[in-house]
């Protein structure tokens, strides 16, 4: 929202509050955004808890399903007491001010374009829950509670809440004409890079990559997967915020490009390895998913198909790439799905919301190759800022606390260890 | 009396029982194992990731028979199990020193 409208906007609601209710919120908006919200916060309870927990071995797996549930209610906190406001109310060009802390001013008839505020904010809440628990992927099976807990909050406050400002919360990104439509920067860029960050900071697994380390139940992946896939629908098609046309055609574009992403990187597992398999072509629909993001408001059928089918190429070379030729222990492909396949829709979302390619067009006056430049200051920029900026945060945080567990306990399983509680007993 | 002790492919399982059965046994024990002989183990794969699986899973059947039993029931088991292919299984078979039904307390042929 622009400074001028939210002015305006406030001085009608000082005025005569049942009217501007009665002029701003609508009811379709806010039913759908509603529901969208519920669809994100599934998302990651159960859907990325599942398809995490299934992809690590049984003794770790309420690690995981605990790092998840925990980031979702400590984000939680921090958003109401002072995220919301930091990320979203007015500010400065890298970070808004503190006018929203504790959630000041939103009220039952406060609005925020078609919604309610109430609404706005839950919803967005919801983005800021998954992105975090999206890292835990990077370095999970060899963490300590505490040291993932204290790293999740500082890079929270340190590298979301500013990126989202500067993306979403009319920040510097937003000025320069940003296209992140859905979190393609805020969301996988910003998990990617973190994850790989903080895989190479805990370091390896023992044994990695010589030991077996294969997933403990790809039923719960698969189920865990198809969750996402549903709740990517509330993802993309609710950063519309508003139920309309470009609501629907950010569903279809999301949809299709899951597919794409889904059947490209079970083709190619098909031809290099011989086998189509299970985890490829979820892991194919997750790439294909993030990697549309950003470009969902923004083209059209035909984008979301050819963005689908890059997603699947390039997040499978990534993967291959990092993990056989690098040999970096990001446990579940954390960078090589989410942030090569964020960076490259951010990309693509330049060339595909062109009117000549079946988009909605750019704005007056920008090129392709000019709204190209501007996706790639965006991604570099936060790629750059989260990469250092994790950096920092894992080294202080392994001074106050041990990031990582002694091999003992590591072979032990973190379930027990930190936990005092098994997964199965069967 | 012996203690024959066959380690045998999981999908055989039940011709294998069967056919114990149409030669008379009237017991026997069976243990879902793992293990490698010729066959070697297997690979996986996940994204890439490869993955040499050692032990297969098999199954073992442990049969005590009387001695007039031996021959026929090793055949039974053979005749079973075998698909011609690598990783058929074993059969193993040891001297046993005594047999004691729990129950009625018998021993020897009589607990068989």
């Amino acid at each position: 929202m622009t400074k001028t409208k939210s002015a305006v906007a406030a001085l009608v609601m000082a005025l005569c509050p049942a009217l501007a209710l009665a002029q701003t919120v609508d009811s379709g908006a806010t039913a759908w955004l509603l529901t969208a919200t519920s669809l994100v916060l599934m998302m990651t309870l159960p859907g990325l808890a599942l398809f995490y927990g299934g992809l690590v071995r049984s003794r770790n797996v309420l690690s995981v399903l605990m790092q998840c549930f925990a980031l979702c209610c400590i984000v939680s906190l921090i958003w109401v007491v002072f995220g919301y406001s930091a990320a979203f109310a007015e500010g400065n060009a890298f970070i808004g001010g503190l006018s929203k802390a504790w959630l000041k001013g939103v009220e039952v008839n406060t609005v925020s374009g078609l919604v309610p505020e109430s609404v706005f904010t839950m919803f967005q809440l919801t983005f800021a829950i998954i992105t975090p628990a999206l890292i835990i992927g990077g370095f999970a099976e060899r963490t300590r509670f505490a040291g993932m807990l204290l790293f999740s909050i500082l890079w929270f406050v340190v590298v979301y809440l500013p990126v989202t400002h500067w993306v979403w919360g009319g920040g510097w990104l937003a000025a320069m004409g940003f296209r992140d439509f859905a979190g393609g920067a805020v969301v996988h860029v910003n998990a990617g890079v973190a994850a790989l960050v903080a895989a190479l900071v805990v370091g390896k697994r023992n044994g990695f990559p010589n030991t077996a380390m294969p997933p403990h139940n790809l039923t719960m992946t698969v189920t865990g997967a198809s969750l996402l896939w549903v709740g990517w629908f509330g993802f993309n098609a609710g950063s519309a915020l508003a139920a309309n046309g470009a609501a629907g055609m950010a569903m279809l574009v999301t949809h299709v490009g899951a597919a794409a992403g889904a059947v490209a990187w079970m083709a190619l597992e098909w031809v290099r390895f011989g086998k189509p398999s299970v985890l490829g072509i979820v892991t194919g629909m997750v790439a294909g998913l993030g990697t549309i993001t950003p470009a969902s408001g923004y083209v059209g059928p035909m984008g979301g198909l050819i963005i689908g089918l890059v997603a699947g190429v390039v997040c499978f070379f990534a993967t291959q790439l990092v993990k056989r030729k690098l040999r970096i222990d990001d446990s579940l492909d954390v960078f090589p799905v989410h942030g090569v396949g964020g960076f490259t829709g951010l990309l693509l979302t330049a060339v595909f919301s062109a009117k000549s390619f079946d988009g909605i067009g750019l704005p007056d006056g920008v090129s392709i190759g000019a709204q190209l430049t501007t996706q790639l200051i965006g991604a570099v920029a936060t790629a750059a800022w989260c990469g250092i900026a994790t950096l920092v945060i894992l080294k202080l945080v392994n001074v106050v606390t041990p990031l990582r567990v002694s091999s003992e306990q590591e072979s032990d399983g973190l379930d027990l260890v930190l936990h005092e509680e098994r997964g199965y007993s069967l | 009396m012996k203690l024959i002790t066959a380690v045998v492919k999981p999908f055989r399982l039940d011709d294998v029982r069967n056919a114990l059965a149409e030669v008379g046994v009237q017991g026997m024990t069976v243990t879902e194992v793992k293990g490698f002989g010729r066959q070697r183990g297997h690979t996986e794969l996940y994204r890439g990731a490869e993955y040499v699986v050692d032990f297969l899973p098999k199954v073992k059947v442990e049969v005590a028979v009387t001695d007039e039993f031996v021959d026929r029931v090793i055949e039974a088991i053979i005749e079973a199990a075998k698909t011609g292919k690598v990783g058929d299984g074993k059969i193993f078979v040891t001297d046993l020193a005594q047999v004691y039904r729990i129950r009625t307390g018998e021993t020897g042929d009589q607990a068989i």
